[in-house]
């Protein structure tokens, strides 16, 4: 690990000044994506500015949507009983990412802004239809996503909340990756206020991607059966030592049905 | 006698080390700072295999805080020797194995992906790894092999001695004989396996600190060592760093080995080298996790073909195995006993088998060296007998279980056609009890229970033999052991009663310092609190041969045992002088020292005062003091035994296979203590599930790089992956040790990938599936099966 400079600012204005004085700069949140890459020798930013003193936690249930502060660890939103009324797929999703020590560090803006192609958020944000409140504007998760590893957002932008429409039913159902935990396969699905669903898939693909054809058949009946015969292609998607591109296709249908099985 | 809540043989008692564990006060090797110390880190190859061009270290030279950097060049030059394999393997046609030469740091050639190129020292280990960064290394790349299937006469030759990697070509048995039972077999069950490739992983990674005193010219190394005496041995005879009385060798509290830290490793003697090259400073390393990773010696990795011959009754009449096992780039300390006298030996089973032919190719590979590990060949012995066993009785159409018990040997001593001749054992009642707490005559219900709900249940037995404390020592001797295997104690009763035992065994998690005190506290009466256990140090413990094969029960407890007798004799006369008796009168119990037909007693505390004082005993017939030592050299290793019993279901939809339920009935003899027995078989069992559904070291072939390089591709077992285990003992004494006590500490690694395969294999109803039989794994499997029924 390389030396750099560091600020805790308590407010969000000093913290994006501080962004654009650096060299180099990071935001950290949890840094438990961040100093990890740190070690490793992945990342050697100047200066380090620490999201930790903007304090902004919190999930607020609205009428019609829930906000989740930025800074608001997974142990947080996985232990809210609140949420978990609300829209009990997204506590439950929280409630599995990595292990206990990773849930009462990592927070949700960290996570949305790593956009790591095996996390579990991105997968809850596309299928609710979230929107990302930054510093600089309000973005729908759909133009948030823009691919492995990367999203919307300008180097001196920081992410406040992440905005989750109240739907009817959400379930999360994920296969982790036997070593790390992460998502090999994870699937989130939502039946929308008005009936409409939709499905998201993280870890299979190099970012997290949306399935039309399940989509389509649960809008007609939100049921697990509905599935059926229902195959994503399994072109494009990861292959690697844990799961063939084949496995990981396979994955998504079961895991969707679980998802659906599970949803409430 | 029931000592379920004493402190002596056969209780539960508490661990005393762990309250210093867990509260974090521990002293392990990287916990210890010497004044001036300096830390090192190595540059390491980054390819498979490779000639060295050029070291060019004047850029790194001129870095911050960077105090010497030493390369291959500065060891040669100063006559620093290699690193050594201390068991002699012969070939089948008589030659010598073919040994290579493993440089402390490389010279002219790297051989594995993390091989080590220099050692760079600095004030910093930040300031270390930025400069070994800057080192550059010339490498052209040589063509490689990594995996063991395919190394034999490969296009890369690792070792100019042998061009074709073979290292040596073993038999055992008798090939002939075993030919003609195959010719008048009945049936004959023929299989391939693998055994995975595993990495060590213990949770303290390893350390050390080397000094050298200019003052007394002499050496000091900590190190995370099994066997501390063992490594000044090596390094003082065989690098020929210092003479043995100017290199102390200290291995604190060790976090765990698994065999990994019994090995004398380049890093380790590097460091204590380097340390006089810069005016004495000490060094200090500690491996990275990723270094743990690429550099510790690494496990198993067998391809084996075997094949068993039954009668027309089902009685196995011979088995043949052939071999093939990666040693890796280089031969590690004991990397040549292991795929063969710690593991063809065991061919035999729990089985009587009259012809046993098994012959193994020891072969190199571009991976990290691998050497024992768990259970070091006993594993890979009891997973192809288990498994052709099984495969046997399937074939047979015969239950399983009772195809077993027909084999079972029941008459002992039992001499098997493979060196071991088996002292004690009852098979049956192991099985009898296994089958019992399995539940296996509800196995069929709750099989078809599983099924209904798109589940597949299988059953899996594994009846395994081991050996343990390996021994005596003149025979190992004569079949090629650079090392004798016996151990030593000391027993130093202080002037008011308390006492220390200093013991050449060392404890890394196995509860030595609780366990050997229970052993004194029954034998003197004391309490157990009084007992101290000194190890770990050259300069405290003359000499020991440290803990690896389940020994430090049956041989360094019996060694403590031996000093123990000792101790009593001698506090006997002194009792009887005090006392003015004979010492013939004189008996000793529960504590205290009494005089047949009369009521004059004298505590063990007493008496140990009065040895010190020494006012009432000539001290031309009785010598002060009162301490003793004892070395034992066992007559045979001890031979643990049981049957294990794996219950798993498979979810179609996924291939995730869950154990379900877990049973194992073992017979380590007499138990010290029982609850320490059952956490060696809890951590026995998981390692072996992992082993069986896990983990799995994986180089790439293309590449020659270990893609199995982190936690987030290598899968260690976890909690969640295992059921709460039924555990259960029966108990044939150890003839040969005088507290009758077999081993316990590799059981349960040893038993269980077999146990997990046969039941996989059941419920999957194929021959075999590859370990570790990951979800990906099964689900492959399960696809041909799915098109089928279609
Ligand atoms: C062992 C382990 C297991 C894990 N398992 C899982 C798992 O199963 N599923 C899963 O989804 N994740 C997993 N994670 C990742 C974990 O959830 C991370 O904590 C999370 O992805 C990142 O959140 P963080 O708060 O730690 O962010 P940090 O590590 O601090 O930051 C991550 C990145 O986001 C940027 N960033 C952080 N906050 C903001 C912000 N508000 N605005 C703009 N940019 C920002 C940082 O600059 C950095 O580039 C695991 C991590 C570990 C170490």
């Amino acid at each position: 690990m390389e030396n750099f400079n560091y600020v805790r600012p308590a407010k969000v204005a000093d913290a994006v000044k501080a962004m654009k004085k650096a060299k180099d700069g990071k935001f950290m949140a949890g840094g438990h994506t961040l100093i990890p890459t740190l070690k490793q020798g992945l990342a050697s930013p100047t200066d380090i500015i620490d999201l930790g003193g903007l304090k902004n936690t919190g999930i607020k249930i609205g009428a019609k949507s829930v906000v989740i502060q930025a800074g608001t660890t997974h142990a947080e939103v996985a232990a809210s009983k609140e949420l978990k009324k609300a829209i009990p797929g997204l506590a439950a999703l929280a409630g599995g990412i990595g292990d206990p020590h990773v849930r009462h560090k990592g927070t949700i803006g960290g996570s949305v802004s790593n956009n790591d192609p095996a996390a579990d958020y991105p997968s809850a944000c596309l299928a609710l239809g979230a929107t990302i409140h930054t510093t600089d504007r309000k973005l729908a998760a759909d133009k948030f996503f823009t691919g492995m590893f990367s999203t919307a957002l300008k180097d001196t932008e920081i992410v406040t909340a992440v905005e989750f429409p109240l739907v009817k039913k959400s379930g999360y159902a994920k296969f982790p990756n036997p070593a790390s935990l992460y998502a090999m396969v994870g699937v989130f699905v939502a039946q929308g206020a008005d009936g409409s669903a939709r499905v998201a898939v993280t870890g299979a693909g190099p970012g997290v991607f949306r399935v039309a054809d399940m989509e389509a058949a649960l809008s007609r009946k939100f049921a697990g059966s509905s599935l059926d015969g229902i195959a994503v292609k399994s072109k494009g998607l990861n292959s690697d030592m844990h799961a063939s591109a084949e496995y990981r296709a396979h994955l998504i249908t079961v895991m969707a049905k679980r998802a659906v099985e599970a949803a409430k | 006698m029931d000592n379920s809540t004493g402190t002596g043989i056969g209780a539960r008692v508490r661990r005393k080390e762990d309250h210093r564990f867990i509260t974090g006060k521990g002293n392990y090797t990287d916990d210890i700072n010497l004044p001036k110390q300096t830390y090192a880190y190595f540059v390491r190859s980054p390819h498979a295999h490779a000639t060295i061009k050029s070291i060019n270290t004047a850029k790194a030279k001129k870095m911050p805080g960077v105090v010497g950097i030493f390369t291959g060049d500065d060891i040669a030059n100063d006559k620093l020797g290699g690193l050594i394999c201390g068991w002699m393997i012969h070939s089948k046609d008589g030659s010598p194995m073919k040994a290579g030469p493993h440089p402390v740091l490389a010279q002219g050639k790297v051989r594995y992906v993390g091989d080590h190129v220099a050692l760079v020292v600095a004030e910093t280990r930040e300031q270390a790894k930025a400069a070994a960064a800057a080192v550059s290394v010339g490498y052209v790349a040589l063509p490689h092999v990594v995996d063991v299937a395919d190394a034999m006469g490969a296009k890369a030759a690792i070792h100019d001695v042998a061009p074709d990697n073979r290292v040596f070509n073993w038999s055992i048995g008798d090939e002939g004989a075993t030919d003609a039972a195959f010719r008048n077999a009945a049936h004959v069950t023929k299989i391939d396996l693998v055994n995975n490739r595993l990495i060590p992983n213990a949770m303290e990674p390893r350390a050390a600190i080397g000094s050298y005193d200019t003052g007394s010219e002499s050496y000091t190394l900590y190190t995370t060592s099994q066997n501390p005496h063992v490594a000044r041995l090596v390094i003082s005879a065989f690098h020929g760093l210092a003479p043995e009385h100017k290199l102390r060798v200290i291995a604190p509290d060790v976090g765990g080995g698994f065999g990994s830290k019994i090995f004398i490793y380049a890093e380790e003697v590097a460091c204590v080298w380097a340390s006089k090259h810069i005016g004495g400073r000490p060094i200090k390393w500690t491996a990275e996790r990723s270094e743990s990773f690429l550099a510790d010696a690494h496990g198993r990795d067998h391809v084996t073909h075997a094949e068993l011959a039954t009668d027309s009754n089902g009685r196995i009449t011979g088995l043949k195995v052939h071999t093939k096992a990666a040693m890796g780039a280089y031969l590690s300390t004991f990397a040549s006993c292991v795929p063969t006298y710690l593991y063809a030996t065991l061919l035999s089973g729990q089985y009587n088998i009259p012809n046993i032919y098994a012959e193994v190719d020891a072969i190199y590979t571009n991976t990290a060296p691998v050497d024992a590990y768990r259970g070091a060949g006993r594993p890979e012995a009891t997973y192809v007998v288990e498994r052709i066993v099984e495969t046997a009785a399937r074939e047979l159409k015969m239950d399983p279980a009772e195809f077993r018990r027909m084999n079972f040997v029941t008459q002992f001593p039992h001499q098997t056609p493979v060196i071991m001749c088996y002292d004690a054992g009852d098979y049956a009642a192991a099985l009898d009890k296994a089958l019992e707490i399995a539940d296996v005559k509800g196995f069929a219900d709750r099989k078809s229970a599983a099924a209904r709900s798109g589940k597949l249940r299988g059953l899996g037995y594994s009846a395994y033999i081991e050996a343990c404390g390996i021994a005596p020592s003149a025979a190992i001797g004569s079949l090629g052991a650079g090392v004798g295997l016996w151990e030593s104690a000391e027993v130093r009763v202080n002037p008011v009663g308390t006492v220390e035992v200093l013991t050449g065994s060392h404890s890394h998690g196995q509860g030595h310092e609780t366990t050997f005190a229970q052993l004194v506290s029954d034998r003197l009466g004391i309490d157990i609190n009084n007992v101290a256990i000194v190890h770990g140090d050259t300069d405290k413990v003359q000499f020991g041969m440290g803990t690896y094969g389940s020994r430090s029960g049956a041989v360094g407890m019996t060694a403590i045992s031996k000093a123990l007798d000792k101790i009593e004799a001698k506090a006997k006369r002194v009792a009887a002088a005090v006392m003015e008796a004979s010492a013939d009168d004189v008996e000793f119990k529960n504590g205290t020292f009494t005089v047949k037909g009369t009521d004059k007693k004298m505590a063990f505390g007493e008496v140990a005062l009065s040895a010190y004082v020494a006012h009432k005993f000539n001290s031309a017939e009785i010598e002060p003091g009162l301490k003793e030592a004892a070395f034992h050299d066992p007559s045979n290793f001890v031979f643990p035994a049981g049957v294990h019993i794996c219950e798993v279901e498979i979810d179609t939809d996924t291939g995730v296979t869950d154990v379900v339920n877990y049973t194992a009935v073992d017979d380590f003899g007499n138990i010290i203590n029982p609850m320490i027995v059952e956490g060696q078989v809890h951590g026995g069992i998981v390692q072996g599930i992992g082993q069986a559904l896990a983990e799995g070291c994986v180089y790439d072939k293309q590449s020659g790089q270990l893609l199995t390089g982190s936690y987030m591709d290598y899968q260690m077992p976890r909690a969640a992956n295992v059921p709460n285990f039924n555990l259960a003992f029966t108990c044939t004494p150890c003839p040969s040790n005088p507290l009758g006590m077999k081993g316990c500490g590799e059981a349960g690694a040893i038993a269980s990938p077999a146990a997990v395969m046969n039941a996989v294999t059941d419920a999957l109803d194929v021959r075999d599936v590859p370990m570790p039989a990951t979800p990906h794994v099964v689900w492959k499997m399960l696809q041909p099966m799915k098109k089928a029924a279609e």
